[in-house]
């Protein structure tokens, strides 16, 4: 009883510790100063509860988890989790959803269509680099980098020589894709945690070199007023510029601001359709399955006559590519790429996504990339603890998932009798 | 007498001030089984590392049919028709034994990338081609019914088979299999003998193994060479090697 009833109080303790400086303190000014000052006596009397609450969940765990155990039944029961995880079922779900993906725009209200079509650069961004680090199990930290190729591949592009979103795009990815091979090319020697730290550095390297190029990239400032895509040369903005038509007078509508977002959302959407198509096929060729191998044991692979560098840069190469589609996209949905929108943690969030979703997992990815982005949107009146809560969530995720929301499941090939 | 299909000639590896392979050579004919026989460390996988290239080796020749192969990357070496085993089984853990087995033939298969995006015919029949073949491969394995379990849920013994039929698939000029028994019950033993008779027989397999249960290298290989402590000690025929007194001294000590 005295070691449970210690490490109750500790807990206690611990609830105090990490609660009271970040919900109990807070700093105020006072004339020029800062100074700290307690929070309300409500907000300390909840974190008192909770930390009798606490006590008592430590001290009586045992209990707990003993009546636990007599009902003891999964979060999802088996066969349930089962039925989720068949590709079949995958496959139905996805098709429904896309139905529905292409239906309620036109329904929505235009904060919720921009957030969507947010979310749909995540996802882009999020199967692209799946491919790299789930499928072909090589911890990219710097894959913002490649965003960042294809954004300013496109804003660039279109400022100087005045070429349009749809010339753009398949350029944009080619170029990407070649950043992704040269960059490749050195540090694919490397393995798990080295090539971690290496890929992380060129991250930055592209961001900072894109911040210091002022002469060409406008430095800090960036790049503004890039073009935004058209239907086939009709623009959506309320007036056309000399000798060209809007979308609205080529058909006859009326003008309507919620036009523009709703057709990038459906670009987003096809893109991203483009993408989950294109990388569920390569899965299912060879050289899918060479990276899956490659990840489980490069040694074996090189036994079997597979060349790890030529796979490993495939897979790098592709990756990158699928990250300057995204990035072209985020340039023209933007109209104003800065170097500040490729940090860091912009890597760690499409990692998070990856990571989240279930690695390899392609429905995980979408799932956890509305999670990852919407989560953060419905908070804002919580602003303070947004980071708060996204760490719980994670500590959640670890504890009752820690192969991801929907983990992925092997193709079931089936022999001829 | 069938040629030579591997010549290995005066082969060293040397790790810094280490010697760990002096001067061994070996000779495989065509469809022969020769053993790789010596006490613990005294460098047999080291040779087998030289000869797939996951060592370049320090000196000495290797002919493969009669072309050099040594210094060659283990990728090449392999495509070149020499194939290994592991001491402690390489298999793809979290993939089925199916997925396993077509992965081996990633060299045999279409691999072009706008052929798998659109499934084009030659593409479908290239994949079904390799799925016919893996089947075959599972068949003469026993493993057919576990074509789509992964392979780290495998017993151990059915794991040892896989990995010899993931060889076959690269459809090998020589199979090296590096302790093929180890870990092994009497039975699977047995059942590892027929299988290498089998491949020998109907296969045209040529096998170059290290193994260190005496009963079977005695029983199966054509011909054996000891090394010990890195250099060359016997080489012979089973019947030599027993008789050998300094193949004895090397394993039992001096009497």
């Amino acid at each position: 009883m005295s070691k449970s009833l210690r490490s109750a109080l500790f807990s206690a303790a611990l609830v105090w510790a990490v609660a009271y400086p970040v919900l109990g303190l807070k700093l105020a000014f006072s004339g020029v100063t800062l100074v700290v000052q307690n929070a309300s006596t409500g907000t300390l009397l909840t974190i008192a509860g909770c930390s009798l609450l606490m006590f008592l969940r430590v001290l009586f765990a045992e209990r707990i988890g003993g009546l636990r155990r007599d009902s003891s039944r999964p979060l999802i029961p088996a066969k349930a989790s089962n039925f989720l995880t068949l590709p079949s079922t995958q496959r139905w779900f996805i098709l429904a959803l896309v139905v529905l993906a292409f239906i309620w725009p036109f329904f929505g209200s235009r904060g919720a269509v921009d957030i969507a079509t947010l979310i749909l650069i995540y996802v882009m961004l999020g199967l692209g680099l799946n491919i790299v680090v789930g499928l072909a199990g090589l911890l990219d930290l710097g894959y913002v980098g490649f965003y960042a190729v294809g954004a300013y591949g496109y804003a660039l592009l279109s400022h100087y020589f005045g070429l349009s979103f749809w010339e753009c795009l398949p350029l944009a990815g080619l170029l990407a894709a070649t950043f992704g091979f040269l960059l490749g090319f050195p540090v694919l020697r490397l393995r798990g945690d080295y090539l971690a730290i290496v890929t992380l550095g060129f991250g930055e390297i592209i961001r900072i070199f894109l911040r210091n190029l002022t002469d060409i990239t406008g430095g800090p400032n960036g790049i503004s007023n890039i073009e935004k895509p058209t239907f086939f040369g009709l623009s959506f903005e309320r007036r056309a510029a000399e000798g060209s038509q809007t979308f609205y007078q080529f058909f006859g509508l009326e003008y309507s601001p919620i036009g523009k977002v709703i057709f990038l959302y459906l670009i987003a959407l096809l893109m991203a359709l483009a993408a989950l198509f294109v990388i569920n096929r390569l899965l299912r060729m060879p050289i899918g399955r060479a990276w899956e191998a490659l990840r489980e044991d490069e040694i074996a692979c090189r036994a079997l006559g597979l060349n790890p560098t030529v796979i490993k840069l495939s897979a790098f190469t592709l990756g990158a590519a699928f990250a300057g589609f995204a990035g072209s996209f985020f340039a023209a949905r933007q109209g104003l790429v800065t170097p500040e929108s490729f940090t860091f943690i912009e890597s760690a969030i499409i990692l998070a996504i990856v990571v989240l979703g279930g690695m390899g997992s392609q429905l995980g990815v979408i799932l956890a990339a509305i999670v990852m982005i919407l989560l953060p949107e419905l908070m804002r009146e919580f602003s303070d603890y947004r980071m708060l809560m996204f760490g719980a969530l994670m500590v959640l995720m670890m504890i009752w998932r820690p192969q991801g929301l929907l983990p992925m499941q092997r193709p079931h090939l089936e022999l001829r009798k | 007498m069938s040629q030579n299909i591997l010549q290995v000639t005066d082969l060293s590896m040397r790790f810094g001030g280490l010697l760990a392979v002096n001067g061994v050579a070996l000779s495989v004919k065509e469809k022969q089984v020769v053993a790789l026989i010596g006490p613990n460390g005294a460098g047999k996988t080291t040779v087998f590392n030289c000869l797939t290239g996951f060592y370049k080796p320090s000196g000495g020749t290797i002919l493969l049919d009669g072309q050099p192969i040594q210094g060659l990357p283990g990728h090449q070496i392999a495509r070149k028709g020499v194939v290994r085993t592991f001491q402690n089984v390489r298999l793809f853990k979290e993939m089925t034994a199916l997925e396993n087995l077509l992965i081996a033939q990633h060299r045999h298969l279409n691999t072009n990338f706008f052929a798998g995006l659109f499934k084009t015919p030659n593409f479908r029949k290239s994949e079904r081609d390799a799925m016919e073949y893996a089947e075959y491969w599972l068949e003469k394995v026993n493993l057919k019914e576990f074509a789509n379990r992964t392979a780290g849920t495998l017993a151990y013994g059915q794991q040892r088979r896989l990995e010899i039929a993931r060889c076959m698939m690269t459809r090998p000029r020589m199979l090296m299999l590096d302790e093929p028994a180890a870990g092994l019950n009497p039975r699977e033993t047995d059942d590892l003998k027929a299988l290498i008779g089998v491949l020998r027989e109907e296969h045209n397999a040529t096998v170059l193994l290290i193994e260190h249960d005496m009963k079977l290298v005695m029983s199966i290989s054509d011909h054996i060479v000891v090394i010990n402590q890195g250099t060359p000690l016997a080489d012979g025929t089973p019947e030599q090697i027993r008789d050998n007194p300094d193949v004895i001294k090397a394993y039992l000590g001096e009497a």
